[in-house]
């Protein structure tokens, strides 16, 4: 009496398809780690040059061969965080708009198919309009307000970006409000509450976790978004002293600079690259996983 | 033994450490139809399945003992070739919903790319359209999507996709339970004649349909054959008092 | 008592009104953009701005002809590279639905996903241009099919997750070869969810621009070549709108407006087909 294997009852070309499959996934791991051995590697000349001080320096001079990255990370650090708080008053609202108050309907799918458009606009015609209709605004700002009207600089950088970004999250903090179970807000509205009240005191909160990963994917996607910042952003190696200035994020420098860099400061934008890269995996990777948690598919809409 | 269809014996199945099935003994004959019954969890989905082989497709399932369809060792074959000689019908209706009918029917020949002339798929197509008491009904949409047919229309495709191979056996997973009564006795009429054509083996938890459409039924219970015989006998005296109990109804 | 039920009652007609300005006014920006593209990309747009190439600075007139064609070329060589394994991983997914390889696998698409389009930029110039010693488009390729693969792998699991078992089941107990159930059965009945994530993926690629500006590189002339630089839309507009020449930003508005139409036109016929392709089960 033989126990027959189970892989017997499978067909041998089966196995070789199988076979095929398999590759094709662990190709993609293998890519993935290529990508970061390759930006390690090639980072490396800066990082035996700098060390670890490279995040503290702040000067970007060719002729000395000293390179520091403080005003980019200051510079991303800036815009990320301005373009976030900007948007989060907006996101929230179209997240209520179309997760509560407007779950179907003309105006709904109005509003959604207007949410989808802007996510889909490429970065670089976000800058483009940027360039010719944010700029000038921001300088006349800059007149009235006394500052070097450069025009260009970190709020003009924040402003598109914020308007890049609210799509992004609208759309997971949607979701997350559209699944609160209806039977927690009936019980609210039950109790004499007004919509208002178990918004703010039942929906919310219960949601929190979805809008804070909305948020944190946001950031994510701002801090490597490159080409309308690099159109916007006023190009400077020097630290930013105020929100007027002009500056450049870990990726606008590299945009600016990496065409005719070699040697040393090849070397330098690269390692700025390998940051940008750990930084937006550790972000996304956290994301992802509080989204996985509260079990909802996220980048099905926007991606 | 030459009117012995399947041949099962001492055989076993397992999931994992689990034994599901506890050496079976069962023969089957030629052109009758032979019912499996037991209360749900017994067994039976998985006897039936032991014999095309699909058992296998779940991680850690094993099997013991022998099987032999016509005198063939079926764990001693090539699945693939052993599974075009045994036709199955499963409990909710699949037909392919990219395909038309008739390509539906042939369907066994084309995914395996085996080509016949045009005329002969014509003809395999509506001879079993015919014996599944399906052709009058769609012989002017052969080239639509099967998808408009009604549940018991497409099940009845599905039976006819089956025989268009014509296997040596056709195993019936409760083929009517996700089938309205009136189409369940449509083709519980089809049984009837369909076995002229072909040996069927049907698994059913319905007592009463394995009384009506049966020549044979065996009663599976937690993964023993506890009982098999003539359906009338069985019904009206029963050997074993587990098989009586199961009858009238004193558990699921 | 009363008094108090009064003030709940206009907050909350409050918030709902401050929600809808809001949610509104984020709508507003979309119009803007649309509108100035509109506005200053027509006026540019006739054959000769579509089918000649880019003029050298000083000498007025000229077209896009080179970043169309370019913007296409990019197109099926990043689609030639990113479909088959996009799909094939996408397979693998569904059909291993846990383990440690696959749960990876899916990690790194996650990763994949966020990564900055500037660092795949630059993988590609280290990969491709540095030994090739020259700017290329098949390196403008390999970054935007690193770019399309999460998205297509993504669809590609999603919408196999969704065929039922049962209709597998059919195919193998006719004694069809498991390679074969898949490729004749199971992705024919997908057929219409990937390929809505591939025009997504391509749709959203059309419009990159920074995985291009060291890879594919531009090209006033026309290039078929693909060890060539070669022109594209995105690449030509910030060429353009980052000049100091006022034609050449007009020139700018004209192939935004033609890459917008690209975009907007890949993304309804995703949405259009997703819609009609539908399979029923």
């Amino acid at each position: 009496m033989s126990k027959n294997k189970s892989s017997a009852g499978i067909d041998g070309s089966e196995k070789r398809f199988s076979r095929i499959l398999t590759a094709s996934g662990a190709f993609i791991v293998v890519l993935l780690i290529a990508v970061f051995v390759t930006l390690f590697m090639s980072a490396i000349p800066a990082i035996k040059k700098f060390g670890l001080s490279f995040f503290i320096s702040t000067s970007w001079n060719a002729t000395a061969e000293s390179f520091g990255a403080l005003p980019f990370l200051v510079g991303t650090l800036l815009t990320s965080l301005l373009a976030i708080v900007i948007a989060i008053p907006f996101s929230i609202a179209i997240s209520i708009f179309l997760g509560e108050y407007f779950k179907e309907g003309a105006i709904s799918n109005f509003l959604r198919s207007a949410v989808e458009v802007l996510a889909g606009i490429p970065s670089v015609i976000y800058g483009l309009w940027g360039v010719f209709l944010l700029v000038p605004l921001v300088r006349s700002l800059e007149l009235k307000l006394g500052v070097i009207p450069h025009g260009v600089g970190i709020l003009t950088s924040s402003l598109i970006l914020a308007i890049m970004v609210i799509p992004f999250s609208a759309s997971l903090g949607r979701e997350v409000i559209s699944l609160v179970p209806g039977d927690l807000k009936e019980a609210a509205y039950s109790l004499g509450a007004t919509r208002f009240e178990v918004m703010t005191n039942i929906v919310i909160p219960y949601a929190r976790s979805g809008i804070i990963a909305g948020i944190l994917l946001a950031f994510g996607r701002a801090i490597g978004e490159t080409m309308a910042v690099t159109m916007l952003i006023g190009n400077s190696s020097f630290l930013p002293t105020s929100i007027f200035s002009p500056a450049n994020t870990m990726a606008s420098v590299i945009a600016n600079q990496f065409s005719e860099a070699t040697g040393i400061v090849a070397s330098s934008l690269i390692y700025i690259a390998l940051v940008l890269f750990l930084v937006t995996t550790i972000v996304n990777i956290v994301g992802n996983y509080v989204i996985r948690k509260i079990g909802i598919e996220a980048s099905k809409e926007v991606t | 033994m030459e009117n012995t269809v399947l041949r099962v014996e001492n055989f076993s199945a397992y999931f994992g450490d689990n034994k599901i099935l506890k050496e079976i003994n069962f023969t089957v004959t030629k052109n009758i139809v032979a019912a499996l019954m037991g209360p749900s969890g017994c067994g039976k989905t998985t006897l039936i399945r032991c014999v095309n082989r699909m058992h296998e497709l779940i991680p850690g399932a094993k099997v013991s003992g022998k099987m032999y369809l016509n005198d063939h060792d079926i764990y001693g074959m090539e699945p693939i070739v052993l599974r075009r000689m045994v036709g199955m019908v499963f409990q909710k209706p699949n037909p392919f919903p990219t395909m038309s009918i008739y390509d539906n029917v042939i369907a066994g020949y084309k995914l395996n790319g085996l080509r016949r002339p045009k005329d002969e798929f014509d003809n395999i197509v509506e001879q079993s359209l015919k014996k599944a008491a399906l052709w009058d009904e769609v012989k002017n949409a052969l080239h639509r999507k099967g998808t408009f047919l009604s549940g018991g229309q497409q099940q009845r495709l599905c039976i006819a996709r089956a025989l268009a191979m014509n296997p040596e056996i056709l195993l019936l997973d409760e083929p009517t339970s996700a089938l309205d009564p009136k189409s369940t006795s449509q083709i519980e009429e089809l049984f009837v004649e369909l076995k002229q054509n072909v040996t069927m083996l049907l698994v059913t938890h319905n007592i009463a349909q394995a009384a009506r459409v049966s020549d044979v039924t065996a009663f599976i219970y937690l993964g023993e054959l506890v009982e098999s015989g003539p359906t009338e006998k069985m019904f009206t005296v029963p050997k074993d008092k587990r098989t009586e109990e199961y009858l009238t109804g004193k558990f699921g | 008592m009363e008094r108090h039920i009064g003030v709940r009652l206009v907050k909350d007609m409050a918030f709902k009104g401050l929600i809808c300005l809001l949610a509104f006014a984020s709508a507003l920006p979309l119009f803007l953009i649309l509108y100035y593209i509109t506005k200053n990309g027509i006026a540019v747009i006739d054959w000769s701005f579509l089918l000649n190439l880019p003029r050298p600075i000083g000498e007025t007139g000229g077209g896009i002809a080179s970043a169309i064609v370019g913007t296409m070329m990019l197109i099926i060589l990043s689609g030639v590279i990113s479909i088959p394994f996009g799909i094939a991983t996408g397979i693998y997914l569904s059909e291993n639905k846990e383990g440690k390889l696959s749960n990876t696998v899916r990690l790194c698409v996650i990763v994949l996903q966020g990564t900055p389009s500037i660092v795949i930029g630059i993988i590609a110039y280290i990969w491709v241009v540095a030994p090739l010693k020259t700017f290329s488009a098949i390196s403008g390729g390999i970054a935007l099919s690193i770019m399309m693969l999460p998205v297509i792998i993504k669809t590609t699991e999603e919408t196999l997750k969704l065929i039922p078992y049962h209709l597998k089941e059919a195919s193998l107990a006719l004694g069809v070869p498991y390679y074969k159930t898949i490729l004749k059965v199971i992705l024919p009945a997908g057929l219409s969810g990937i390929t809505t994530g591939i025009l997504l993926s391509v749709a959203r690629i059309t419009g990159e621009t920074a995985p291009l500006l060291f890879t594919a590189f531009g090209n006033q002339f026309m290039n078929l070549n693909i060890l060539k630089p070669i022109d594209s839309l995105p690449y030509r507009i910030f060429y353009y709108a980052m000049s100091p020449y006022p034609e050449w930003h007009t020139f700018a508005w004209g192939a935004s407006f033609i890459l917008v139409i690209f975009t907007l036109a890949f993304n309804l016929i995703a949405r259009g087909i997703s819609a009609k392709w539908k399979i029923q089960f």
